[in-house]
């Protein structure tokens, strides 16, 4: 893809597990790229397809979500709810014609900064790979 | 142009300025009937007197834009493109308003509206159906594919009308033509006052309808029936195909003596139908579904107490309103639905979506709800 493209990544991240694991990343100090916009949910399964549609729609490069692992959810079954959502908005995308690749799940806990940063680098080395959304017609900042 | 100026615009467009505040809208309006606080009268009135915080209130956006005021106004008052037009100037000012399953269907239509997108749209496609790229008659299948994405937990799947649909075109012996990268007609986003999408959307539709060399689209959507036949011809001037809903080509097929129902497919039991405020006021199609029905044999019609050009909307329209207020409108409409029918028939996508969702929230109420087209396709023994 061109060179010198950076993905814009639009992250929701719930409040117990990923954010806190995002904090982390930050106060050790790991180094992560800094393609990524946080978007603090209470719960990963607050995400509706809207939220990750939108962020398309809006010109988002990739879309991340990211909350607690299988059994961990704060409120029990949130994460679970996610996946639904997530299975239901890859199925919109397919239709659309957008690559599932741009959109990821991810199971992060609040101990897990390192992990947060890695998931983060590997989804820009992808994202870069895949080049820009299609959709560029209103590009928000 | 000053904002009111603007609404002056809108007034005189929509002739409200003829409005002798008879208030017999609202003595109509399905909404008003479940909810005092709304009211057509009232918001006319506001705008008329120049209280243009009516634009930022949720009134403007409830109001079904059904249609049910604008036959009963003795002003002639266009009540439906009144408040559709007073939408696109909340939108201008930046307010906020929401709309139902938090907006997805308005996102997809957004995304739609982009020309760099490649859709993969017709997997509901088998086998066993025959569709062209080219040809006299097109198939216009409009969100059915995403509907079923979205509203897979209420039992409901639209794309069978459009399987339905291209079989009884088979059945004629009529390949029609699929648009693999059709877009959204862009009703909703209409409706919503978002007029920039919808031409986005409708251009890029015309360009593609072009293409195919149709002379007739045949949708069994009623609101891209409206959208396709009215709005496209008022923005973009008379197009050179023929609109019809599937309805209509149904009861011409059956006239001609071209369809003729199963016998072995028998229905045997009460339906009736609920017409859709699209199909039925805005454009007038009233008989056309009931002749279908009156030659599916078995089919023993029972009407609603409000039916044609009376009949109450499904309770809520382009996604925007869905609430309290709606879900009393379709627990009303249920309850006397299965008083004196076994199966509830709609010419709708769209009120079928409602009305199964609506079924879920009531308890003991367990009523089919069927699309008038795969009601037809059953009744030529395909298997729906």
């Amino acid at each position: 893809m061109t060179s010198g493209f950076e993905p814009r990544i639009v992250a929701f991240c719930c409040n117990w597990c990923a954010y806190a694991g995002a904090d982390l990343a930050g106060v050790s100090r790991f180094q992560y790229p800094s393609n990524i916009r946080i978007i603090r949910v209470m719960c990963s399964g607050r995400v509706e397809p809207s939220f990750i549609l939108n962020a398309f729609d809006l010109g988002a490069d990739g879309v991340l979500v990211a909350g607690c692992h299988k059994g961990d959810c704060h409120y029990l079954t949130g994460n679970d709810k996610a996946e639904g959502k997530i299975e239901q908005t890859r199925k919109l995308m397919d239709i659309l014609g957008l690559e599932q690749e741009r959109l990821r799940l991810e199971w992060i806990s609040a101990s897990e900064g390192l992990r947060f940063s890695e998931v983060m680098r590997e989804f820009v080395e992808e994202l870069k790979k895949r080049g820009p959304n299609p959709l560029k017609r209103k590009v928000v900042s | 142009m000053s904002n009111r100026s603007s609404i002056d615009g809108i007034i005189e467009r929509s002739r409200a300025y003829n409005c002798v505040q008879c208030a017999k809208c609202s003595s109509v309006c399905p909404l008003s009937g479940v909810d005092e606080s709304f009211s057509p009268r009232l918001i006319a009135e506001k705008i008329l007197l120049g209280f243009d915080e009516i634009l930022y209130e949720k009134g403007l956006w409830t109001c079904l834009t059904c249609g049910a005021c604008d036959d009963k106004c003795p002003s002639d008052v266009d009540y439906r493109g009144f408040i559709r037009e007073l939408r696109g100037k909340s939108r201008q000012r930046e307010e906020v308003w929401k709309c139902a399953h938090g907006g997805v269907l308005q996102s997809l239509m957004r995304m739609m509206s982009d020309s760099a997108l490649k859709q993969d749209r017709v997997g509901w496609i088998t086998g066993d159906m025959k569709v062209a790229d080219k040809g006299e008659i097109l198939f216009f299948v409009g969100c059915l594919p995403y509907f079923d994405i979205i509203f897979e937990d209420f039992g409901v799947k639209s794309t069978d009308i459009a399987g339905s649909a291209v079989k009884i075109f088979n059945h004629l012996g009529v390949t029609p033509v699929v648009m693999q990268d059709e877009r959204c007609c862009g009703h909703d986003l209409l409706w919503s006052g978002d007029t920039e999408n919808f031409m986005r959307l409708a251009k890029n539709n015309l360009k593609q309808i072009k293409k195919t060399g149709a002379v007739k689209v045949v949708t069994s959507c009623p609101e891209c029936y409206r959208t396709l036949k009215l709005d496209y011809a008022e923005y973009f001037g008379e197009q050179d195909f023929e609109v019809l809903h599937f309805s209509e080509y149904l009861s011409d097929s059956i006239n001609r003596g071209e369809l003729v129902f199963n016998e072995a497919c028998r229905l045997n039991g009460r339906v009736t139908y609920q017409d859709p405020c699209r199909l039925g006021r805005h454009l007038g199609v009233y008989e056309q579904p009931r002749d279908v029905l009156g030659s599916i044999p078995g089919a023993c019609l029972g009407e609603l107490e409000l039916n044609r050009d009376r009949a109450v909307c499904c309770g809520s329209s382009c996604w925007i309103n869905c609430g309290q207020s709606s879900k009393e409108i379709q627990k009303r409409k249920l309850e006397e639905a299965k008083s004196i029918a076994d199966l509830l028939v709609t010419a709708c996508p769209k009120c079928q979506i409602h009305l199964k969702c609506a079924m879920g929230d009531l308890e003991g109420m367990d009523m089919d709800v069927v699309d008038l087209t795969v009601l037809a396709a059953r009744a030529l023994g395909y298997l729906v």
